[in-house]
């Protein structure tokens, strides 16, 4: 019994580190490419409002960054502290992964933010804008070796087990193991998705608020045309996922669509209560066939049931069901949301353009068509990206359940035998931590967009007045 | 030395070498800014803004080297990764909590309204406080071959403190190279009283770290060894009193030699390190485990080394260019 208490908090609080540590790259990946955007459009157009934009979003990108950096170190000794097993069956295989990702990607990042946050007037200028372009390519590296490796847990090939202990046999099909390419593209869209919703959030607050400056009109716009563009494309990527997940993990997918027994015509279940006891649902409202639709491209097609994953004695084979269907839905929902509230942003602003002005298409777009409920609903949406990457976190990775690695080692073999109440108690004060660190980031945030719009002189800031003399001596 | 005509023998001494250089570079670097960290209470606000300029753009890069040796433990020695860890799980934590706290509040400080402003600085010190003192920790109980009973407590509570206090030592001749008027002067001051938790330090562990195991004690008192290994304690004792006679003599004219007490004590800990590094090889777990029965298989550790000899150099190279964009005195950080 204490075995399985010690798994079950060592997995909570894995994942408590894990969903706390993954909000920060995901603002730090896509933010980094924004902030390079800002700079390439102050260089080419020497219009302030781009530098406004550069100062306000490269503080919150420091800070983003900070966070990400200490929670990350925390998870690098979570695997020896909790899950010494992991790396002792696929320490051959995580490993060089692992090392990659630190070697390429957190250096790079870590020594270039320097020079990108305090270098402005250290450095001439085109050295400063290559330091905010390596180190958004050094996030986007970084999170492509983590996704290979997590993907590799989803999808492992490419290695023979000797002894217990795999060792990789091509390093060509570990890296690009048959998931990867989709949960790359799934990652990076979301990073950009959470940073395009948090743009116009935090813009839309400080319109709110009064602030009518054109820093506040660009950045809006930039964050719902962001979000527009992607969306669609997120969805199509979502789908392709989901069935490379379908041909890989039948009872993940089996999960997700709360489907019990393996049939045909399955209905897309829009609310259900799925009961692990009875094996059924319960308050059940679905769309005929849509399932089978989504799934396999065809009405009557068949869906995988979870009855398939259960063993000879009873023990479910595959993951718990609820948090996973429910997980599902809310990503689903909150993709919805965002495609409804980008869209309609995009009209309504398109509806009022400016005829006058220049051809450029951002001249166009009009913040005063705006209706005022769809403003106010985009400052709640500001975090909308965080909720939409843990639930689709959540759902593959609860879906891998019982699996560590998918078929190579159970969740439960890597576990530590640290003395459960020690885990317990590390547990809470990480929880505590996290809770107060998360609200004083969004308080700072806040704080920060109150200040910018109530026109607040920001603290002086001499880099960037020097870059302007420059500007204006050449 | 090992048999470079063998991957399996070579390739874990290898990547103990690179390790134990992370780990060496870590704790000169990262602590010199827990150093600043620890001084913070003592200086008013304006100063205390004026250390964080002179810590500001190095201490993400400083505290990558840490990621960098848990790194190569973790995908070189996975077993012992694992044994370490566990072992250390309490001490662990509270370093781990320190550095978030540490890190986070020097992003927030510079961020927050006014009277948070407070809060965030003494979390900036508890933070620094927890992380020095729990790798201090660590140090001992590493020392005492991982052993829990009350005296090897008590032996790593005395290193956790003389840590601390060494790291102040070097946070304080940090901040004699990089500030100048009133503070620099503080500076001078706070290394003079710190300087004897690097003597207490340096002593203590060179005492007991013999005494603990047999192993150790014959490596270190066999003769001819004894006569190529007398030059590090001997050089250790000169530098200290070079380094006391030189404390009472800054701050120097014109500023002179500003950078010489930093230089100096990072002698003092490389030396000490060398001199636990010798005692504990081949050893990765104390007296447990060797680097050999530990390491990965040889095939993947090829693949860690092709990548890390193409990046290390590049890595070492730019942090030299950060270090030297940033030469010369603290002024206040601006990036708001």
């Amino acid at each position: 019994m204490e075995a399985l208490d010690t798994l079950i908090l060592s997995r909570i609080q894995f994942a408590a580190n894990i969903s706390f540590h993954i909000l920060f790259p995901t603002i730090t990946i896509a933010l980094g490419w924004v902030l390079l955007f800002f700079r390439i459009r102050f260089t080419q157009t020497g219009d302030d409002k781009w530098m406004a934009a550069y100062r306000f979003w490269v503080k919150i990108f420091a800070l983003s960054f900070a966070m990400g950096v200490v929670s990350g170190i925390t998870m690098s000794f979570q695997f020896g502290t909790n899950w010494p097993g992991f790396m002792e069956t696929v320490g051959n295989i995580a490993g060089p992964l692992l090392a990659y990702e630190v070697l390429t990607a957190f250096f790079l990042e870590a020594v270039f933010v320097g020079i990108m946050l305090f270098g402005f007037s250290r450095v001439p200028r085109w050295l400063h804008t290559l330091a905010t372009g390596l180190v958004a390519f050094g996030t986007t590296v970084s999170a492509f070796w983590i996704i290979v490796l997590n993907s590799w847990m989803h999808t492992p090939q490419g290695f023979e087990m000797i002894d217990g202990v795999a060792h990789a046999t091509s390093w060509w099909e570990i890296i690009f193991n048959p998931s990867m390419p989709y949960r790359f593209a799934h990652m990076l869209m979301a990073s950009f998705l959470t940073v395009g919703f948090l743009i116009a959030g935090v813009s839309a607050f400080r319109w709110v608020l009064g602030d009518r400056s054109r820093e506040v009109r660009s950045m809006l716009k930039t964050g719902v045309l962001i979000g527009a563009v992607l969306i669609p494309l997120q969805i199509l990527a979502g789908d392709k996922h989901g069935l490379n997940t379908l041909e890989y993990q039948p009872a993940k997918v089996a999960a997700m669509e709360g489907n019990w027994d393996t049939q045909p015509n399955v209905p897309l279940l829009l609310f259900a209560l799925p009961d692990e006891e009875t094996r059924e649902n319960r308050f059940e409202i679905g769309i005929p066939n849509v399932a089978s639709l989504i799934l396999t491209h065809s009405f009557d097609g068949e869906v995988p049931g979870l009855n398939d994953f259960v063993a000879e004695d009873g023990t479910a084979l595959h993951p718990p069901v609820l948090p996973v269907f429910w997980s599902f839905r809310v990503m689903v929902g909150t993709g919805v949301a965002m495609l409804l509230l980008s869209w309609s942003a995009v009209w309504f602003m398109w509806r009022r353009r400016n005829r006058h002005q220049g051809r450029s298409n951002a001249h166009r777009l009009a913040v005063e068509g705006l209706p005022k409920v769809l403003v106010w609903a985009m400052v709640p949406m500001a975090f909308s990206g965080w909720v939409a990457t843990l639930a689709g976190w959540y759902t593959t990775e609860i879906g891998r359940q019982p699996w560590l690695v998918q078929g190579v080692m159970t969740t439960e073999m890597a576990v530590a035998d640290v003395p459960s109440p020690m885990v317990l108690g590390t547990l809470l004060t990480y929880l505590a931590v996290y809770a107060a660190l998360l609200s004083a980031y969004i308080g700072v945030i806040i704080y920060m967009a109150r200040k910018a719009a109530a026109g607040e002189p920001q603290t002086p800031n001499t880099p960037f007045a020097n870059d302007n003399v420059m500007t204006a001596a050449e | 030395m090992p048999d470079f005509s063998n991957p399996a023998d070579w390739l874990p001494w290898a990547f103990a070498s690179l390790m134990g250089l992370s780990i060496l570079i870590y704790v000169v670097l990262d602590g010199f800014d827990l150093g600043v960290g620890l001084l913070f209470p003592m200086a008013d606000r304006i100063e205390q803004d004026r250390m964080i300029g002179s810590i500001g753009p190095f201490w993400d890069a400083n505290e990558t080297w840490l990621v960098l040796a848990v790194g190569l433990l973790l995908v070189a020695f996975p077993t012992a990764h694992g044994v370490i860890l566990s072992t250390l799980y309490l001490p662990v934590f509270v370093m781990l909590i320190g550095l978030i706290l540490r890190g986070v509040a020097f992003e927030f400080r510079a961020k927050a309204r006014d009277h948070h402003k407070a809060l965030w600085n003494r979390l900036f010190f508890v933070g620094s406080l927890m992380t020095a003192l729990s790798q201090g920790f660590m140090l001992g109980l590493y020392i005492m071959g991982l052993e829990k009973t009350l005296a090897t407590y008590a032996f790593a509570c005395l290193t956790a403190v003389s840590l601390a206090v060494g790291y102040s030592f070097i946070g304080s001749t940090w901040l004699i190279h990089k500030t100048e008027g009133a503070l620099q002067l503080k500076a001078v001051t706070w290394a003079r009283r710190s300087l004897w938790g690097a003597v207490i330090g340096v002593f203590a562990v060179s005492a007991a770290t013999p005494l603990v195991s047999d192993r150790i004690f014959g490596k270190w008192f066999a003769f001819p060894e004894i006569l190529w290994l007398a030059p590090l304690p001997l050089l250790s004792v000169s530098v200290l009193v070079l380094l006391w006679r030189l404390l009472q003599r800054m701050p120097m004219q014109d500023d002179r030699q500003n950078w010489l007490p930093f230089l100096m004590s990072t002698a003092l800990f490389v030396m000490a390190y060398l001199g636990l590094a010798y005692s504990f090889y081949p050893y990765v777990v104390p007296e447990k485990l060797t680097i050999y029965a530990a390491a990965a298989a040889p095939e993947s550790l090829w693949i860690i080394l092709v990548g890390a000899l193409c990046v290390v150099p590049v890595i070492i190279a730019y942090s030299v260019m950060a270090y030297f964009i940033f030469r010369g005195k603290a002024t206040d950080l601006r990036y708001e």
